[in-house]
């Protein structure tokens, strides 16, 4: 049985909630020995969920393999094992927590399920030293501005419809970019935008605290399409109208809450156009800016395996009959009792 | 010239203008965008904000009342309205006046929703409870007109949100208190409808589980 708090006890985490399959090997005083990962590529169009969790049953062995190998570890030396139980796509949850389910029987260790949303803040905690931020969380799947509030990871704003790295994806794709492996559409972008120098009005939706990127999605499509504007700076003012809208949203949170640090979690956050801005804010509220290190910025297994270490120490464990993986599972539904309010 | 409140959008200073105790609403350039989009956000919002608190007023809502407004400046003088933030109140009152506060804010929602006026900012920081027990409504730099059932529902997503959030000790029987003075002001049937739109739009939100 594991000896909380030491060194020499780890605990696997296994991300599977979208195109990511991660499995990590964390050490319980928060040291990530390994972290492996293999994405799925679609040939073309978006994540397709079926494909997706094939593709993760595919590479699970692989990867798994990869994350013990790295950590130096036997599977015998794992005391914990922590999986990504919810929000994501159905099917690649599922896979995931087969896995877990599996290797904790075999092993006879405690499961713990982990909401995905606390792991990117959890992990950029971790690699911050933050302790508590207003967190911007921005993916492909999530666009959340949220700070801690007795007990609960509050949400004071998030989209009202698609999240922020999907705008981004689906505009990419729709004006005939590529991704590459290690350089995703919003890379792309960001690139193209870097050489944008003509601003092209789009429409900036917040409202009050929530965000809409839908229209904006369109109408950035349709200013290409129409040909007057080149795709540098389409681009460009994109970025420059979606990220001032997260970064408005955001400095709203912060001035109301007060809080001393600003946290940029999540696939997007490894925009630097968007860090800049959010660096801005958090200087002109007297806060520290954090912004998760690019390596644990997507999805991974590291940031499963720390939220279900921080869970676990504080009680939580999740028996494999109520295991089940749940694909609308709200941030603010959890319990964080290994948080202090301040 | 004191500055009262550093608010993310605009910051409020209090100053006296002509022998009167003011607030100068001034939408100050961001500098995270670019001076393009600043310009357009902050003229917009400058204008714009002064025609819909006089629409409010003509619906029956307290709102502060206009003195100046200087568009290439981004700025607005408007009264000070002595009082106390609800966001401050709300916690520290008992049942009863709570509830009764909370149907008020609810009647005052469904006057500005009667004549087409969407707040687009309903939190507990932007309504303030005067001495006399009437609540004005602030900060309507957000605002937009409809009578569409969609922005009203957003708007009072927002403020259930804004209990749920700030005020979660007592988050639902305050939000129940609120529709029941908005249905008092708009009717049952229009009431139903908008809380049948709160209800989608919740849901719409991403991962929400179908409770209830």
């Amino acid at each position: 049985m594991p000896t909380n708090n030491s060194a020499d006890s780890y605990c696997l985490g296994i991300e599977s909630t979208a195109d990511d399959f991660g499995v990590a090997v964390v050490s319980f005083e928060g040291k990530v020995l390994s972290n492996a990962n293999d994405a799925y590529m679609p040939k073309e169009g978006g994540i397709h969920p079926r494909e997706a969790a094939r593709h993760h049953a595919e590479v699970s062995e692989k990867v798994l393999t990869e994350a013990f190998d790295k950590a130096g570890i036997k599977p015998r030396d794992i005391c914990l094992v922590a999986f990504s139980q919810g929000p994501g796509l159905g099917p690649c949850l599922r896979t995931g927590a087969t896995a877990a389910r599996a290797l904790a029987s075999y092993l006879d260790v405690p499961l713990v399920g982990v909401n995905h949303c606390v792991g990117h803040i959890e992990i950029g905690k971790l690699a911050t030293g933050a302790t508590d931020p207003v967190t911007l969380y921005v993916s492909g799947g999530n666009t959340i501005v949220s700070a801690f509030e007795a007990g609960r990871y509050r949400i004071f704003g998030e989209t009202l419809d698609i999240a922020m790295g999907n705008c981004l994806d689906v505009f990419a794709r729709a004006v005939g970019l590529q991704q590459r492996k290690g350089a995703p559409f919003g890379a792309v972008v960001e690139e193209l935008a870097r050489k944008g120098k003509q601003f092209v009005s789009l429409p900036y939706t917040v409202k009050g605290m929530d965000l809409s990127f839908s229209g904006l999605l369109t109408a950035s499509v349709q200013a290409f399409q129409s040909g007057k504007y080149s795709l540098e700076d389409v681009c460009f003012s994109l970025q420059e109208v979606a990220f001032s809208m997260l970064t408005e949203v955001t400095e709203r949170a912060l001035a109301h809450t007060q809080k001393p640090e600003v946290l940029l979690t999540g696939g997007v956050a490894a925009n630097k156009k968007l860090q800049s801005m959010l660096a801005v804010i958090a200087e002109e509220h007297d806060a520290r800016f954090c912004v998760v290190p690019l390596r644990l910025a997507a999805d991974n297994g590291a940031m499963i395996a720390w939220a279900g270490i921080l869970a676990y120490q504080s009680g939580i464990s999740t028996p494999v009959e109520k295991s089940f993986v749940n694909v609308k599972w709200r941030l603010e539904e959890v319990y964080a009792p290994w948080v202090e309010g301040k | 010239m004191v500055l009262i409140k550093k608010g993310a959008e605009a910051s409020l200073y209090l100053e006296e203008w002509h022998d009167r105790k003011v607030i100068m609403k001034r939408r100050l350039p961001k500098k995270y965008r670019i001076p393009e989009l600043d310009l357009m956000i902050r003229s917009q919002r400058t204008m714009h904000e002064p025609h819909i608190i006089h629409k409010a007023k003509e619906a029956g809502v307290p709102t502060p009342t206009i003195f100046m407004v200087n568009v290439a400046e981004a700025n607005i003088i408007m009264e000070f309205v002595e009082g106390k933030q609800v966001k401050e109140v709300l916690d520290n009152v008992s049942k009863e006046e709570r509830l009764s506060l909370c149907a008020l804010i609810g009647r005052m929602i469904g006057r500005l929703h009667n004549h087409g006026i969407i707040h687009g900012d309903l939190t507990t920081s932007n309504m303030i409870l005067t001495s006399y027990g009437k609540v004005v409504f602030v900060d309507f730099g957000l605002s937009e007109r409809s009578i569409e059932l969609e922005p009203k529902g957003v708007d009072l997503h927002l403020m259930k949100r804004t209990l749920h959030s700030t005020h979660y000790k007592h988050a639902k029987e305050s939000y129940k208190a609120v529709m029941e003075g908005y249905a008092e002001s708009v009717g049952a049937e229009e009431a139903k409808k908008v809380t049948a739109k709160i209800r989608e739009i919740e849901k719409r939100g991403r991962y929400v589980a179908d409770r209830e």
